[in-house]
């Protein structure tokens, strides 16, 4: 007989496939999970706590640094909540320059997941791909607003910086060779024979497990649960646009995979019909007082980031500074299902379960 | 955008205003006029030194007015404080005169919170619930603040009575309001979209909320990072523990009054 032990395992902090510092302690016995407890709180920045002694504006430049490879729909979530705090009207032209930016913002998300989910799992190639293509839109950001990932592009009101001339024409470029490129992407992995054999039925779950553990975006999508806040509860002008929210059946990570590269399509759809409407002129700043200060009361207003739904909770007593504010951060929710999924799986499903939920650590510590 | 859509109803009818309305708004105004003259009377003439002051420094030659006694420039702070004072109030005059001239209309979720409400008073207690309103701002959201010792049954009841199939924990939320900690709960339903805030109030010195997390799974890591920043235990979850800090960490930091401890000094 053979006699084995249980071992215990830390994955992390400083683990390439956890995304940043994150930790899971797993215990096996031999190859496969028993247990695994994710361990967290390395990044954790207190930024709930930095916000109380702030006001609106400095807060922006923090929620930059939550997901950090979305910026803009962080941006958003903040200015969204105190405007409709406020009750301002914000000008058209603000409104579709911040659609843009938050549509490129969310391709250029998921492309970043993209490359790394495939380099976690063992492609190095893919992830070359994938940031050549993302520096066009980070380049096109820095055009913007001088920043490359913190880009603090957004205000209570409207944007910081008009588009400068030439600038929609550079996106309207950018859209037909985006949209060669994710062909390229569907040829270079999505049939490959290993690729599939390692996503398919790894990592399942059903609908209603899905809801109970409150996932969002395409970790909810991919159960088949039509809930996208772009469609659902509209924000922002989404409503004035044609678009498909892809759905999954199987809820594995070949779905999510699935979804997460027909929302890059759909996303190219968004911002087509954007540029197109795009106005030739007009303000960029509402009507906005000098010292932004809600009145007291509180807000949750939430949005569909990359990877589902931020919120930003605020608790205003007519003060400058919020007198709490909480965000809401899709990648901490998403991740608490990770123990359940782990349970029964191999070391090596470890990494491609952690990296279909698709988590930002910034965001998961805030 | 769904708030676009519910502001729109009302400005066709703010224009064909009956003589009454019109006749009350009328007087609205010119009461918080009234107001804004009184209070401006109060702060001019109740306090006598702002513009003596002033009118020294007129009179005299003008390095005078840069060197102003400290009585003088007390003087002048109170002055403008008093002033301003009396600016709010006029304001706050007018808006409740105004708002005493036309009643608000009631929110479309209105209906909505009061059968809410009763379906709980029926199912659960009369005292069940301690406060509601619907929060225009937000979407007219509807919220109620739910006694804490029937917090829980509450929540079965949010989640599993046809009448709510609040099935979407979307958000939990801890705050301390110095008087009192309130953790907020905002849900939705997946299948008719109607959305919830709870609020549950607890004591500031031992707070303590009921756990949620045996009904809807999400809340298992917000109860723990609230409890972990904010101190408020929650009986009943499977493993309260700090998420965010460290183990060994002294304090709740989002709390009010926390002092962060340096073992060193």
């Amino acid at each position: 007989m053979i006699r084995t032990e249980e071992l215990l395992l830390n994955v992390g902090p400083q683990h390439p496939s956890t995304h940043g510092v994150f930790r899971i302690v797993v215990k096996l016995d031999g190859e496969v999970i028993k247990e695994a407890t994710p361990v967290m709180g390395y990044l954790h920045r207190g930024t709930e706590k930095l916000a109380e002694d702030l006001n609106y504006t400095q807060i922006i430049p923090y929620t930059d640094r939550m997901d950090y490879v979305s910026a803009m729909t962080n941006n958003y979530v903040l200015v969204d909540a105190v405007e409709k705090m406020m009750q301002l009207e914000i000008p058209e032209r603000a409104e579709f320059l911040r659609l843009i930016v938050m549509e490129l913002q969310r391709l250029a998300s998921h492309m970043v997941w993209w490359g790394t989910y495939l380099l976690d799992i063992g492609a190095m190639s893919p992830f070359l791909y994938a940031f050549r293509d993302r520096e066009i839109i980070i380049d096109l950001f820095n055009e913007l607003c001088g920043a490359r990932l913190t880009y603090n592009y957004m205000r209570v009101g409207g944007v910081k910086w008009d588009a400068p001339t030439g600038w929609i024409d550079k996106v309207r470029e950018f859209i037909p060779y985006m949209k060669k490129k994710l062909v390229e992407y569907d040829n270079l992995v999505s049939g490959n024979e290993i690729f599939l054999q390692r996503i398919i039925g790894v990592g399942k779950y059903d609908a209603q497990t899905a809801i109970d553990y409150g996932l969002s975006g395409a970790n909810l999508r991919c159960t088949g649960v039509n809930w996208d806040l772009r469609k659902n509860e509209p924000y922002s002008i989404y409503d004035r646009f044609d678009f498909d929210v892809p759905l999954g059946t199987n809820g594995d990570c070949y779905d999510r995979y699935v979804i997460r590269m027909e929302e890059m399509r759909q996303t190219l759809r968004i911002l087509e019909q954007a540029i197109e409407q795009f106005p030739k002129d007009g303000e960029i700043m509402g009507k906005v007082p000098r010292v932004i200060r809600p009145p007291a009361g509180e807000i949750y207003a939430r949005i569909e980031s990359p990877r589902g739904e931020i919120g930003a909770y605020i608790v205003s007593k007519g003060k400058a500074e919020p007198y709490r504010l909480k965000f809401r951060r899709p990648s901490f929710v998403n991740l608490q299902i990770l123990p359940k999924l782990l349970v029964g799986e191999t070391m090596t499903n470890l990494i491609t379960i952690l990296g279909g939920v698709d988590i930002v650590v910034g965001e998961v510590d805030c | 955008m769904s708030d676009e859509q519910e502001v729109k109803p009302d400005k066709p009818e703010r224009k064909i205003m009956t003589p009454e309305e019109r006749e009350a708004k009328v007087k609205a105004a010119a009461e918080a006029r009234a107001a804004r003259e009184r209070a401006k009377a109060e702060a001019g003439g109740g306090d006598v030194p702002a513009p003596e002051a002033a009118a020294d420094g007129a009179a005299g030659a003008t390095p005078e007015r840069k060197v102003l006694t400290d009585e003088e420039k007390e003087a002048k702070v109170k002055a403008a404080a008093e002033a301003r004072a009396a600016r709010a109030k006029a304001k706050e005059e007018a808006e409740a005169a105004a708002a005493e001239a036309a009643p608000k209309e009631p929110s479309h979720n209105q209906p909505r919170l009061d059968h809410a409400i009763a379906i709980l008073k029926e199912k659960i207690a009369e005292d069940v619930v301690e406060e509601s309103s619907i929060n225009e701002n937000n979407n007219h959201l509807p919220t109620l603040t739910i006694k804490n010792e029937h917090w829980y049954t509450c929540a079965e009841l949010l989640k599993h009575d046809p009448e709510f199939q609040c099935d979407y924990l979307r958000n939990v939320s801890g705050a301390d309001h110095e008087t009192h900690m309130e953790v907020v709960y905002h849900m939705v339903s997946i299948t008719t979209q109607h959305e919830y805030c709870i609020r549950v109030k607890t004591d500031r010195d031992q707070p303590s909320v009921d756990s949620v997390t045996p009904i809807w799974q999400t809340a298992n890591w917000n109860e723990r990072e609230i409890y972990d920043l904010l101190g408020i235990a929650f009986p009943g979850h499977p493993d309260l523990r700090r998420i965010m800090m460290s183990d060994d960490w002294v304090g709740h930091p989002l709390r009010k009054d926390y002092v962060p401890l340096d073992s060193e000094v």
